[in-house]
């Protein structure tokens, strides 16, 4: 060991340390591992006051819906196998599959191939093998575990869940395009100007982030509402209203977003040479070329970890959306809230949970693949500054 | 850069940020002093029962909206001053709790309980974010190198998550006979129900915020150890300071601008305290300035938005937001002159 004697710590502190560090990895992951447990088993059990009750489902097991050990083990196998391979060979196949300059493209072939198999695989191959594989291994077959996919049946077949899911990929997709393409233009600005007008711009920017969005909201909607009467002089009859709109929406959380994404990528630009910029110039590019040609392939990473957190912002907001959006574009997060204000039954509860399990799933892959994106986007305006 | 160059490249954010930050924000100013309602007239009903030997006639004078052309109601809207927000701050019920010295008559005023608790939750929020945070970032330091990539994931799970369906997930294992709620009882004899009086909800929503933003404080800080002068700490350990003083002296100076970055944040967005309102269903019991313009701006049963009220409510959540944040902004502008 080359740590200095002095620095050694004591056996009690480093019991210390790992056991908060192994209570805090139990309470962070919990309530959310937890929910995955409720989601999948009808209301008697998700809301039974005994935990091992949530855990093995005896009313759900009852019904007839359940796991046996061989359904388990070879479920899980599968899982950590397709895992394993979506990170160590995913890359390399990518890689070795596609010309530079079209990775993009071949990571979204890839990415949509390897879901379509595993669905394939998992929800249609594995079932079968496993019906004939439970009848003929004896007490291995016999279902244990209970565990339903009810719950989320009824929430995305019944309840046309997947319109809220459409309406959220629209709003998410748009913010994070046109945040990306109005932050980068103006992050670069920024950062390549030294005068003092760029400082007050980035104050002013600082201040209207501190704004609570209700605020806003509040100046928008009268406005959306007319905005067909408003706008009608200057557009005529092709005057549309904004209230209920999604590029409405859209733009609206492009802007309340503006403050951090300029910021951000600000501090980005800043980690790129100035030289770069002035080696453009001198072999004859306009500013704006040189941001083109030259800034943008180096700024992906910074691009990138900006985009998660314009993703974040717009897949995460209730209180615009659910103000400024009618019941046919609702997206995902007001549409739960929905679901629980009802409150009438247990079974409302569950599906509300199981929605809930829907929302969280993309964000859980999202920290999964970028987790060193989201870390570097974190720490990028903090430690500098 | 030419200034020409320079608005080409800053000019579409800019302009989004005017029209869609702005504009509204003096929009609400002005809704503020306005009001927009139905206008009602007062029309002379002769109504007529069959009587002998004459019908019974009663005259009355009754208020009924006006109608347009279109069928609608006709609304008109007037300027009315501070009459908006003498409706949100009740300055009346106020001095009647204030004179009888009774506490919870001030708090069944909607403004001053939501201005109570946005206050209270920011404020006892903030100090916890920062320990917590800092412990996770120091344990973590302390960790083995091939733990820090699983605990760095697990811990960004609940920053990451949507704030209404994270404070869900924490409602739902105290909700009814849940079994966090269902442990306690068992541990305590007694009967517990979270959900039954406004101080528990409170809790859950401030251990809602805290293990929400706990995470961001330590990637943060986590980063901030990183960059901590090793010869510091090495004299310091020759000069006999023990591990709290050298943590106290040496680490905690080191870490103080993202201290300060991070109470920041959290105050500004703490201090917009919504989602939990909506999480936990808690509007019977606690509300929040942001919540109480979200009210206002929805539509109630008969299809009416307080619009005028909203804004009221706006202005005065932004006059909270200013002076909360005048005294940090004050001290990174000194900080930042300083530094030149």
């Amino acid at each position: 060991m080359s740590t200095p004697k002095a620095l050694r710590q004591s056996a009690a502190l480093r019991f210390g340390s790992a056991g908060f560090l192994i209570f805090w990895c139990l309470i962070a992951a919990f309530p959310i591992f937890w929910i995955l447990v409720m989601s999948f088993k009808n209301p008697v059990d998700a809301f039974a006051s005994n935990p091992l009750d949530v855990i093995f489902g005896p009313a759900t097991l009852a019904e007839g819906d359940g796991l046996s050990i061989m359904d388990v083990v070879l479920g899980l196998g599968v899982l950590w196998l397709s895992f394993r391979f979506a990170f160590r060979h995913l890359p390399e196949m990518v890689e070795k599959f596609t010309k530079p300059g079209t990775v993009i493209m071949g990571w979204v072939i890839a990415v949509l191939g390897f879901a379509l198999v595993f669905i394939v695989v998992f929800f249609g191959i594995l079932p079968w093998v496993l019906t004939g594989l439970n009848a003929m291994s004896g007490p291995l077959g016999d279902p244990i575990i209970g565990l339903t996919p009810k719950n989320y049946v009824s929430v995305w077949v019944d309840n046309e869940f997947y319109r809220n899911f459409i309406n959220s990929l629209i709003v998410t997709g748009g913010v994070v395009t046109v945040s990306l393409t109005v932050g980068t233009l103006a992050g670069y600005g920024l950062a390549r100007s030294g005068s003092n007008l760029a400082f007050w711009l980035l104050i002013l920017a600082l201040i209207f982030r501190a704004l609570p969005h209700s605020v806003l909201v509040a100046g928008y909607l009268p406005v959306f509402i007319n905005s067909a009467e408003i706008l009608r002089p200057i557009l005529g009859d092709a005057a549309p209203t904004l209230y209920g709109k999604p590029y409405a929406v859209i733009a609206v959380l492009v802007a309340i977003n503006q403050p951090f994404t300029i910021w951000m990528l600000r501090s980005f630009f800043q980690n790129i040479p100035m030289e770069l910029d002035e080696a453009a110039r001198v072999d004859g590019c306009s500013h704006f070329q040189a941001f083109r040609r030259v800034i943008m392939p180096v700024m992906w990473p910074g691009v990138i970890t900006t985009g998660l957190f314009s993703f974040l912002l717009g897949y995460n907001d209730f209180l615009v959306t659910s103000l400024l959006l009618d019941a046919q574009n609702q997206t995902m997060v007001p549409a739960i809230a929905g679901y629980f204000n009802r409150e009438t039954t247990t079974t409302d509860q569950v599906e509300a949970i199981a929605a809930a399990v829907s929302i969280t799933a993309p964000l859980f892959l999202l920290v999964m693949v970028f987790q060193r994106q989201i870390v570097s986007g974190l720490t990028a305006g903090a430690v500098k500054g | 850069m030419k200034f020409k160059t320079f608005a080409a490249f800053v000019g579409p954010s800019l302009v989004m940020m005017l029209l869609f930050i702005a504009f509204p924000l003096v929009s609400v100013f002005m809704q503020s002093f306005y009001v927009t309602q139905p206008i009602f007239e007062q029309v002379e009903v002769e109504s007529c029962t069959p009587g002998f030997p004459n019908p019974i006639c009663v005259t009355e004078i009754k208020s009924q909206p006006v109608l347009g052309a279109d069928g609608k109601i006709t609304t008109e809207t007037r300027f009315s001053g501070l009459e908006s927000y003498r409706n949100v701050l009740e300055l009346g019920r106020v001095k009647a709790a204030i004179s009888n010295g009774s506490w919870t008559q001030l708090m069944n005023v909607d403004f001053w309980k939501a201005l109570r608790f946005t206050l209270s939750f920011t404020l006892l929020t903030l100090p916890l974010v920062l320990i917590v945070g800092l412990s996770i970032a120091l344990a973590v330091n302390n960790a083995v190198r091939s733990l820090r990539g699983p605990v760095i994931f697990i811990s960004l799970l609940p920053f990451i998550i949507t704030p209404v369906i994270g404070g869900l997930s924490i409602r739902w294992l105290f909700i009814g006979d849940g079994i966090l709620t269902a442990a306690m009882e068992w541990m305590s004899g007694a009967n517990i129900s979270m959900f039954a009086q406004a101080w528990t909800i409170e809790l859950m929503m401030m251990f809602y915020r805290v293990w929400h933003v706990a995470p961001f404080a330590f990637v943060i800080f986590y980063a901030g150890l990183q960059t901590v002068n090793q010869d510091t700490l090495e004299s310091a350990i020759i000069d006999g300071a023990s591990r709290w003083e050298r943590l106290r002296f040496v680490i905690v100076p080191h870490l103080m601008p993202l201290i300060v970055f991070i109470a920041l944040i959290h105050l500004m967005d703490s201090y917009r305290v919504f989602d939990e309102i909506v999480a936990f269903s808690s509007q019977s019991h606690v509300i929040s300035l942001q919540w109480l313009t979200y009210d206002f701006l929805t539509p109630d049963d008969a299809g009416n938005r307080a619009i005028s009220r909203a804004s009221a409510t706006a202005m005065l959540t932004m006059v909270g937001i200013v002076l909360l944040l005048i005294y940090p902004l004050k001290r990174t502008w000194r900080d930042h002159k300083g530094s030149h």
